[in-house]
């Protein structure tokens, strides 16, 4: 069996239609518990207080906006190689989930930072990187609903997404390589030295374990509306010809 | 509920805001589907209902 069978659109509904329901409630059960569990069972910080709370929804959510362009970055190059329709289908179906997830990053950073930095907003390296992925999503979509064919809507936005992902990359390193910003280094890293402290660290992990549960069934569930809409509309074509 | 103490505003807007966007994001994301699903339906039952050429 090869991954390229779920190319075939009925293939991948079939499939998807199965996966759909699972991927949903394990998605629901990790962000409820990882929610819950980060906001009443976890301690104050020492240095934020309470405000470290706020960690469940913001990591995740920006791990998620990152990943999500990944994603559609992997989804194009398909659709730039291989002329597979479900890959470009897929990627457009991506992109309003990674937005919310850029938004919601933007929105918690920003409250978090009023009283940890003094101010909802700094032009600081990863912040701007991320502002600047922010209006990518929405250039990209933009540029989905601005060109009627298709196919064509899929090689632009292909394009557009080869180069938004050079800002992906940058608010994934940006605190890496840029010092000179106030954003503080990852919250989580392979290298455990590098970990936030274990009480905050497993709720954190289950959120996130929800949010990708999330991600990935929203765009199971959004690629599949996107294949009957196409379906729909080369239905009507056909009407039109005969 | 958690004793929040000086940062309760910030940390309650924050989940308030967030999960608001989520729910959108998902009952948007539902409608949209029950919408295609319901649009192709209607369109394969018009071509079944046509007489053969």
């Amino acid at each position: 069996m090869s991954i390229w069978e779920y190319a075939n659109p009925t293939r991948f509904m079939q499939t998807s239609g199965k996966l759909l329901p699972l991927v949903s409630v394990l998605s629901f059960a990790c962000l409820i518990v990882g929610l819950v569990w980060g906001f009443f069972f976890t301690p104050d910080d020492y240095r934020q207080g309470s405000t470290v709370k706020i960690i469940y929804l913001h990591v995740p959510s920006a791990l998620m906006a990152i990943n999500a362009w990944m994603m559609m970055l992997v989804a194009s190059l398909i659709w730039l190689v291989r002329r597979h329709h479900v890959s470009a289908l897929a990627a457009k179906a991506a992109a309003p989930v990674g937005l919310a997830m850029t938004l919601i990053a933007l929105i918690t950073g920003a409250i978090w930072g009023e009283p940890m930095w003094g101010t909802y907003w700094a032009w600081d390296p990863r912040l701007t990187s991320f502002l600047i992925l922010f209006l990518f999503y929405l250039g990209y979509m933009a540029l989905w609903a601005a060109i009627e064919n298709p196919d064509t809507a899929a090689d632009l936005t292909s394009i557009l997404c080869l180069v938004g992902s050079v800002f992906a990359l940058l608010s994934r390193y940006a605190v890496n390589f840029w010092n000179q910003g106030l954003h503080q280094g990852a919250s989580l890293s392979l290298d455990k030295e590098e970990n936030v402290a274990d009480v905050f660290y497993f709720p954190l992990l289950v959120s996130i374990a929800g949010f990708v549960l999330l991600f990935l069934a929203l765009v199971l569930l959004r690629t599949r509306s996107e294949i009957r809409l196409r379906r729909a509309s080369a239905l009507i074509s056909r009407e039109r010809l005969s | 509920m958690p004793d929040l103490g000086k940062y309760a505003d910030t940390v309650l807007s924050a989940y308030v805001i967030s999960i608001a966007i989520l729910i959108g994001l998902v009952a948007l994301s539902v409608w949209q589907s029950r919408q295609s699903r319901a649009r192709l339906a209607q369109i394969e039952a018009r071509r079944n209902a046509a007489p053969p050429r």
